[in-house]
């Protein structure tokens, strides 16, 4: 607790966003949402990072929480809360089993990082050919009527409600890394990601630790997959659970900066808008592809020049006293 | 119907050949400087819409295509490396993962920009023959594709095997601080290094734009693809990259005739979880060396 009060300022911060958010203009609130979003994510890839463990294949676990939170509630009828518990707890238990399987067969490194796109790809081939969940068709959520529709009960609703709703999985994501981060948990993974044998030889559970980091990790991404579901309405295996969807949910807390807490959260702020405004540009110049172009090479010239990324470089500037 | 399956397993054995030298490329690299490219499949498309231009201008048989192509990549990655790869050849893992990301995001919207999404078919009378032994019958294309890929590998072994600049790379691969002893310089090593794997994915590239029609997506197949093979054979193994090739291409045909054709990336997604966890080294890889 006493680490979460030493982040009074990111929490300050968390609480403007909320005031904010109820007087700006839909396009904002929306545009803020994916902020967010890419913010919960990049922090739960980034867990995993901070015990060693390279995710490529984070999509896996936040579309495996879209579909289960879409299908339980929808096809099956279940309480959405209680689908998208299901969905989180899901996703945590895949994750488990991927890790047991990686570390018994001591699976390492760059190794990891293809097994974590196998297990992702190959889910998304068989979710591609699975007539329940609509294959490759899709999965279509019904329509809601925005008169009789509660929010908190049907988990869905309009632009105000989803920027709520991801700031508030935002803030209680950043206070569970916070604190998990401060514990003897914490301590573990930055040890093992040091150096594992090492970290094995004072006595850290190796096995423990990872399955434990993959099992918040993966079942946080499953929560923002089933709010993602809701938000979308419609589910397709190629985009919810795709390569291409690992990736930009690594992108920000890579670019904003992996050493930090508040790193993933910087890097959403500036990739989201970055992707926002290069579409933007790309269809007003009409050149097709302009906007990967822009993205491509704003992200090369980050890494190029801050190569620990943004957020460091900024605490770095704010407080020069401390590098004596 | 026996002749059926056994078409297609030779046109599976053909494109499998094609496979190695994308995967043979990716190998090189990992091999050498021990950094894994993420953008190769972009690097394969480029390939591709090189030959699709060439021919379109030309009209040569695509084969002899794959020559120019292979070399305007050797070009292309020997001047990436030294201007942007080389600084990132120390840096953790994810970083390095973060650089071929948009390298990758770069190359394909520069080819979305330029060419457009459309897909660009080489509509060649070639594209419609096929060579004839009994009942067996062979795809020109695919034939000429697979011979020259394996007349690539074969310049690209000799050329790793007796020459003096070949020696070089391959005493990098070696052992590092052993070839800096004396006297290699491992930058201009590893910039004909990166040359040579870009070249493989350019030269197949070429050869493959009469049988996929060239468009800009293709590219994340190819990486995913060249992945498998080069896991299954074992990372840094360039036999290893060959018989891993030929693997895919035959477990594809086989599991497309099985199954469905959807099924058959499934395939070879289990069958790269597999190796992974039995054979982690791949199955003709060398043991780690500690």
């Amino acid at each position: 607790m006493r680490a979460l009060c030493s982040q009074w300022p990111a929490l300050a911060f968390f609480a403007l966003l909320a005031v904010v958010g109820l007087v700006i203009d839909p396009f904002w609130q929306s545009l803020l949402t994916l902020v967010f979003f890419y913010a919960f994510m990049g922090m739960t890839w980034n867990l995993m990072m901070t015990a060693g463990l390279l995710s490529l294949g984070h999509a896996l676990f936040l579309g495996l929480g879209a579909y289960s939170t879409a299908v339980l509630s929808q096809t099956y009828g279940w309480n959405p809360w209680l689908a998208i518990a299901a969905g989180a707890i899901l996703s945590s238990i895949i994750g488990v089993v991927i890790t047991w399987i990686g570390v018994r067969f001591s699976v390492k490194g760059v190794h990891f990082a293809l097994l974590t796109i196998a297990f992702a790809e190959l889910t998304r081939v068989i979710f591609d050919n699975w007539e329940l969940v609509g294959g490759t068709g899709g999965y279509f959520l019904k329509a809601i009527n925005p008169d009789t529709n509660r929010p908190l009960e049907s988990l869905r609703g309009g632009t105000l409600y989803f920027y709520l709703a991801f700031l508030a999985i935002t803030v209680a994501g950043y206070a569970i890394v916070t604190i998990l981060m401060n514990s003897r948990w914490g301590y573990r993974w930055r040890a093992l990601h040091e150096d594992e044998e090492a970290a094995r030889a004072l006595g850290v559970p190796a096995l423990r630790s990872k399955i434990f980091v993959v099992a918040i990790s993966a079942g946080l991404a499953g929560i923002g997959g089933g709010v993602m579901a809701m938000m979308q309405g419609s589910l397709f295996p190629d985009s919810i659970m795709g390569l291409r969807l690992s990736i930009e949910v690594l992108i920000a807390p890579i670019i904003g900066g992996l050493g930090s807490l508040f790193g993933p959260v910087v890097g959403a702020f500036f990739v989201v808008p970055l992707m926002e405004a290069s579409n933007v540009l790309g269809q007003s110049t009409g050149l097709f592809g302009l906007n990967t172009l822009i993205y491509g090479v704003v992200i090369l010239l980050v890494i190029t020049f801050l190569p620990e990324g943004i957020w460091p470089r900024v605490v770095r500037l704010l407080r020069p006293r401390e590098r004596k | 119907m026996n002749s059926f399956y056994l078409n297609v397993l030779v046109s599976g054995l053909l494109i499998g050949i094609v496979y190695a030298l994308i995967a043979l490329g990716l190998t090189i690299i990992f091999g050498v400087m021990r950094v894994v490219n993420f953008a190769h499949g972009e690097m394969v498309v480029i390939g591709m819409y090189a030959g699709y231009w060439m021919w379109t201008a030309t009209h040569l048989p695509p084969w002899l295509l794959a020559i120019p192509a292979g070399a305007l990549l050797f070009v292309i990655g020997y001047w990436l490396q030294k201007l942007i790869i080389n600084a990132y050849i120390d840096r953790p893992q994810h970083t390095q993962f973060i650089l071929f990301i948009s390298l990758a995001l770069i190359i394909t919207g520069l080819h979305l920009v330029l060419f457009g999404p459309d897909p660009r078919p080489i509509q060649d009378a070639i594209t419609m023959q096929s060579y004839v032994f009994g009942t067996l019958r062979i795809d020109k294309v695919r034939a000429q594709a697979a011979l020259t890929a394996l007349l690539v590998i074969a310049a690209l072994v000799a050329f790793l095997r007796y020459s003096t600049l070949g020696r070089a790379i391959r005493a990098a691969a070696d052992n590092l601080i052993g070839a800096q002893v004396i006297g290699i310089s491992v930058k201009r090593v590893y910039a004909v290094t990166a040359g040579i794997g870009l070249a493989c994915a350019g030269a197949a590239g070429a050869l493959i734009s009469p049988m996929f029609d060239t468009q800009p997506f293709l590219a994340t197949d190819f990486t995913l693809i060249a992945f498998i093979i080069v896991i299954v054979g074992g990372l840094g193994s360039m036999t290893g990259a060959l018989l891993g090739g030929v693997l895919i291409g035959l477990a594809e045909a086989i599991a497309a005739l099985a199954f469905s054709p959807a099924l058959k990336t499934l395939f070879s997604y289990a069958l790269l979880v597999f190796v992974l966890l039995l054979r982690p080294n791949g199955l003709f890889g060398e043991r780690e060396r500690s």
